[in-house]
């Protein structure tokens, strides 16, 4: 069963081709069901092949494999090799259960898009690439899945690439995550130099042995380059929010639920070397609290449902670094895991938002929505609690389990929890300030838009999504550390944060970030459903100045616009202008000019007459005569 | 004895001979002289042992070369005759300096015993050029030394392949017809065509 | 007086400056191959003279060569002069100018 792992991503993979080559003969709903059916396929597939990590810790000990599939490259001990253990079956488990839901509600999203079958091709494709980056068992067929889910991002992101801010929005996520990519290359260069193998298996197996803690912070902080990059943590966030011109089942499958955690999984697969470096773990942390803070502010102001929610996934990234920074993996992962179940409902309920609007995504052209899409509603309500951290749903016991760690932690890292109750209550006020623009209140769009709750097919996962973040959060609550003994094997000999096990102070933690959540979920609910408008006007207006910083995000765009853009372009022009014309083109020019230049002063020679010719031939054998009289033969 | 008068005698009929080239009128003349210069050199040949060589030289140069010199003499005209006037201004007085210049380095070279080596007269070994030593440096597959038997081989066979090549191209050219006229009306017929 | 191999140097030296003067001087397409020619037997003959004086079978092997490349090349040489002087009546190299750079 183990032996033959690779199905998993040999099933979207084919399917992709299928659909590539097939796809557009089968037509519309028909080259969906090969789609869905083959991420289907490889859950049931994983779910099974992993049923032995369930039964207990030894069993899953031993049941963690490396499937050898054929030798790749020997020289940098990397063979297509896949490693199953728990950790990345979570992973697979979560990328192909998730993705599994959104493949079916895209095929009622993308209904009549003339490139239907072509969607199909690129989202199993990534499906594909995102298995082979959890199941690598080294960093080079980890980075091959790596920039494949980049190149799908990229094509998904501009996948309609006839709008000018598509194509624009896949081009600024692929040169940004290429500049992560810098630094995780860099990483992987030095982890080569150090193990002379970039295999999991001796790499991480007790790496102290052989890195010193200089090495390992430097590594460390190199794999957070690259992390950041793809995880859009600070300072490299910025395409995330422009990724949202993709489809919105792309925006919840890719740029929420899974590509974007790889960073996180990355932390947690090297937790080994980070547990070498308290530096780099904290700085991981730390970055993680900056954005998480800062992605929560900009979120408060926007406008488009989208963007919210994409800085919304910042921030709750920036919650799962801050968890990976300081050791807390299983908070980490928890996160990640109730994450991707509640931010893809999010996404996938503001598409069908979206759809039902007739593509507006203004959320101040929304409003009094609740009785028309009774589904949407009540499935984005959960979703919407559950990332304000209510209790009992999923977000509340993962969130709460990375603020307790943080707390636990203590010193400095107090600081970060501070960081992240704020974070919490600004998070609940801005999902709570969408919740109540877009669902209450009178209608504010216009005449004829007439919105519709959305086909079966689309609510469908909408509802399992729904019962899913009702119940996910009970895999790893204090009473039962599900998954903390789920990942043990994983985090061998690696030191793992927990929660702190005094029943009071948890308690106490919970209550305080609950409260924070509430807090939030009030003052949205004063400011967005009590007010009446004028009274907010006025509210938000005392707060205009902010505001605006938010709206802007900080104009962060902007500064990398004026700072990094424009001084590459001017170079790229005074290149094109001077250094081509002048320079290149003069050399080249010079050249031939040269050559011209000898030939018509060597044209006479070539006079036509033989006998001409015939008299320097005598010439150059007397010249071979002299030089023996001279030199010697 | 014998080989300073027969020297001498052949000697001065090769030397007439390539006069005879080089100054008649008449190129039938000029054969005629080329003729007497390959005959004395094929005695000098038999003088030196090499008969083998002499047989060719009488064969091939006497026999065929020459006899197709007067073929292509007798096609062109035997009766044109060469006008002697000099066209190219400068040519003759540069050919006078480079055949004076011949003259003094080849003088030079020997002056200088840069060609010693080449003319000692040390007693050496008799070579006797016969057809089976010929034939043995030439292709002597069955010798125990292979590589010194298999030396002149490969330059064997490439003159082989030079003269298959050299024949091709003297039927080619022999067929050769340059039809200027019907070749452009045939690219007109093809322009209509392509216009059409 | 013995005949050296120096005398036949001297005879081929000479038959080789006759050779290159009638190269130069004439224009008659065919004399100046007749001259070729006499300047590849004078070199055959420094060969044979050379073979004897070095008792080395070497020599006549080189003569035979050249033998058969300057037969080659007067099939060719020949075939070039009768094609030209049926596009263009003429044996003078003079008037045939078309490759002038």
């Amino acid at each position: 069963m183990i032996d033959y792992l690779w199905i998993v991503i040999a099933l979207p993979l084919g399917a992709a081709l299928f659909n590539h080559f097939l796809g557009h003969r089968l037509g519309e709903p028909r080259s969906a069901v090969p789609a869905v059916l083959s991420v289907a396929g490889s859950f049931g597939y994983a779910a099974v092949a992993a049923r032995d990590f369930f039964v207990s810790a030894t069993a899953a000990e031993e049941a963690v494999t490396v499937v050898h599939l054929f030798d790749w490259i020997p020289g940098l001990g990397a063979g297509a090799e896949l490693l199953w253990d728990p950790l990345s079956a979570t992973m697979t488990l979560g990328v192909t259960g998730v993705g599994a839901l959104i493949h079916l509600y895209s095929a009622g999203y993308m209904h009549g898009d003339p490139r239907f079958s072509r969607f199909f091709t690129y989202l199993n494709l990534f499906i594909a690439s995102m298995l082979i980056l959890v199941l690598a068992n080294n960093f080079a067929l980890l980075f091959v899945g790596w920039e494949l889910v980049g190149l799908c991002s990229y094509l998904l992101i501009s996948f309609w690439y006839t709008r000018p801010s598509a194509a624009a929005a896949g081009k600024k996520a692929f040169v940004v995550n290429r500049i992560g990519d810098f630094g995780f290359m860099v990483a992987l260069m030095i982890i080569f130099l150090t193990f002379g193998t970039l295999s999991y298996t001796e790499v991480l197996h007790n790496p102290g042995a052989v890195m010193g803690a200089g090495t390992a912070t430097a590594v460390g902080l190199l794999l957070l380059v690259g992390a950041a990059g793809k995880s859009a943590q600070l300072p490299l966030h910025v395409w995330l929010p422009d990724a949202m011109e993709g489809p919105t089942p792309v925006s919840a499958l890719i740029h929420a639920a899974t590509m974007v955690t790889a960073g996180v999984y990355l932390v947690a697969r090297c937790g080994a070397i980070f547990a070498l470096s308290e530096i780099a773990g904290g700085v991981v942390a730390t970055v993680g609290a900056a954005t998480a803070l800062l992605a929560a502010t900009i979120a408060i102001a926007q406008r488009d449902i989208k963007r919210v929610l994409a800085y919304s996934t910042i921030s709750q990234l920036g919650y799962m670094f801050m968890a990976v920074g300081v050791a807390g993996y299983v908070a980490g992962l928890f996160h990640l895991l109730t994450h991707a179940v509640f931010k893809a409902l999010l996404f996938l309920g503001a598409g069908s938002v979206i759809h039902a609007m007739r593509d507006e995504q203004d959320m101040n052209r929304m409003g009094g929505l609740r009785a028309k899409m009774p589904f949407t509603h009540a499935t984005m309500l959960i979703a919407t609690l559950s990332i304000a951290g209510i209790p009992p749903l999923a977000g509340f016991w993962s969130k709460d389990e990375i603020l307790a760690v943080l707390f636990y932690k203590g010193g400095y890292f107090l600081v970060l929890w501070g960081v992240g109750l704020v974070t919490a209550l600004l998070t609940a006020f801005y999902m709570a300030r969408q919740y109540f623009l877009v669902f209450t209140g009178p209608a504010r769009w216009e005449e004829g838009a007439n919105p519709h709750e959305s086909p079966r097919i689309m609510t469908a996962p909408l509802v399992i999504l729904g019962a899913l973040t009702l119940v996910i959060g009970f895999v790893n609550t204090p009473f039962r550390l599900g998954l903390e003994h789920f990942l043990e094997p994983v985090f061998h000999g690696v030191p793992v944060a927990h929660a702190p096990e005094d029943g009071l102070l948890l308690t106490s933690l919970a209550l305080v970030s609950v409260g924070a959540g509430l807090v939030g979920i009030f003052i949205a609910y004063l400011v967005y459903y009590r007010s009446a408008d004028q009274v907010r006007e006025r509210l938000l207006g005392r707060v205009r100045r902010p505001l605006m910083a938010f709206e802007h995000g900080y104009w962060i765009d902007d500064v990398y616009g004026n700072l990094i853009v424009k001084p590459g372009r001017r170079l790229a022009e005074w290149s094109a202008d001077w250094v081509d014309q002048r320079v290149i083109d003069g050399l080249v020019n010079g050249l031939g000019g040269l050559v011209r230049h000898l030939g018509e002063l060597l044209r006479p020679l070539q006079s036509g007459f033989v006998r001409a010719y015939g008299s320097l031939l005598t010439i150059g054998a007397l010249v071979v005569v002299a030089w023996m009289v001279i030199r010697g033969l | 004895m014998v080989e300073m008068v027969v020297f001498i005698l052949m000697g001065a009929v090769a030397l007439a001979g390539a006069l005879g080239v080089v100054m008649a009128r008449n190129p039938v003349y000029g054969a005629m002289g080329l003729m007497a210069t390959l005959f004395a050199l094929a005695v000098f040949y038999v003088v030196h042992l090499a008969h083998f060589v002499a047989v060719v030289q009488v064969i091939v140069y006497a026999g065929a070369v020459i006899t197709l010199f007067l073929f292509v003499i007798m096609f062109v005209g035997v009766d044109r005759a060469e006008s002697l006037t000099e066209k190219l201004s400068l040519q003759r007085p540069a050919a006078l300096i480079i055949l004076v210049g011949v003259v003094v380095l080849t003088g030079a070279l020997v002056v200088t015993d840069r060609f010693d080596w080449v003319i000692s007269t040390a007693e050496p070994a008799q070579v006797v050029g016969s057809i089976e030593e010929i034939g043995e440096n030439l292709i002597s597959v069955g010798s125990s030394d292979v590589r010194q038997a298999s030396r002149w081989l490969l330059p064997f066979e490439a003159t082989s392949l030079l003269l298959v090549v050299a024949a091709v191209g003297a039927i080619s050219l022999a067929f050769y017809r340059p039809r200027r006229s019907e070749e452009e009306t045939g690219t007109s017929d093809s322009d209509t065509g392509s216009n059409r | 007086m013995i005949v050296t191999p120096g005398w036949y140097m001297t005879l081929a030296a000479v038959l080789f400056l006759i050779g290159s003067g009638g190269l130069l001087l004439r224009n008659n397409a065919l004399i100046m191959f007749m001259s070729i020619e006499l300047m590849l037997n004078a070199v055959n003959l420094t060969f044979v003279a050379a073979s004897r004086a070095h008792g080395d079978i070497g020599g006549q092997m080189a003569v035979l060569f050249v033998l058969v490349v300057a037969a080659a090349e007067v099939a060719v040489g020949l075939a070039i002069i009768v094609s030209i002087f049926r596009l263009r009546r003429t044996a003078s190299v003079d008037e045939l100018a078309e490759l002038r750079g």
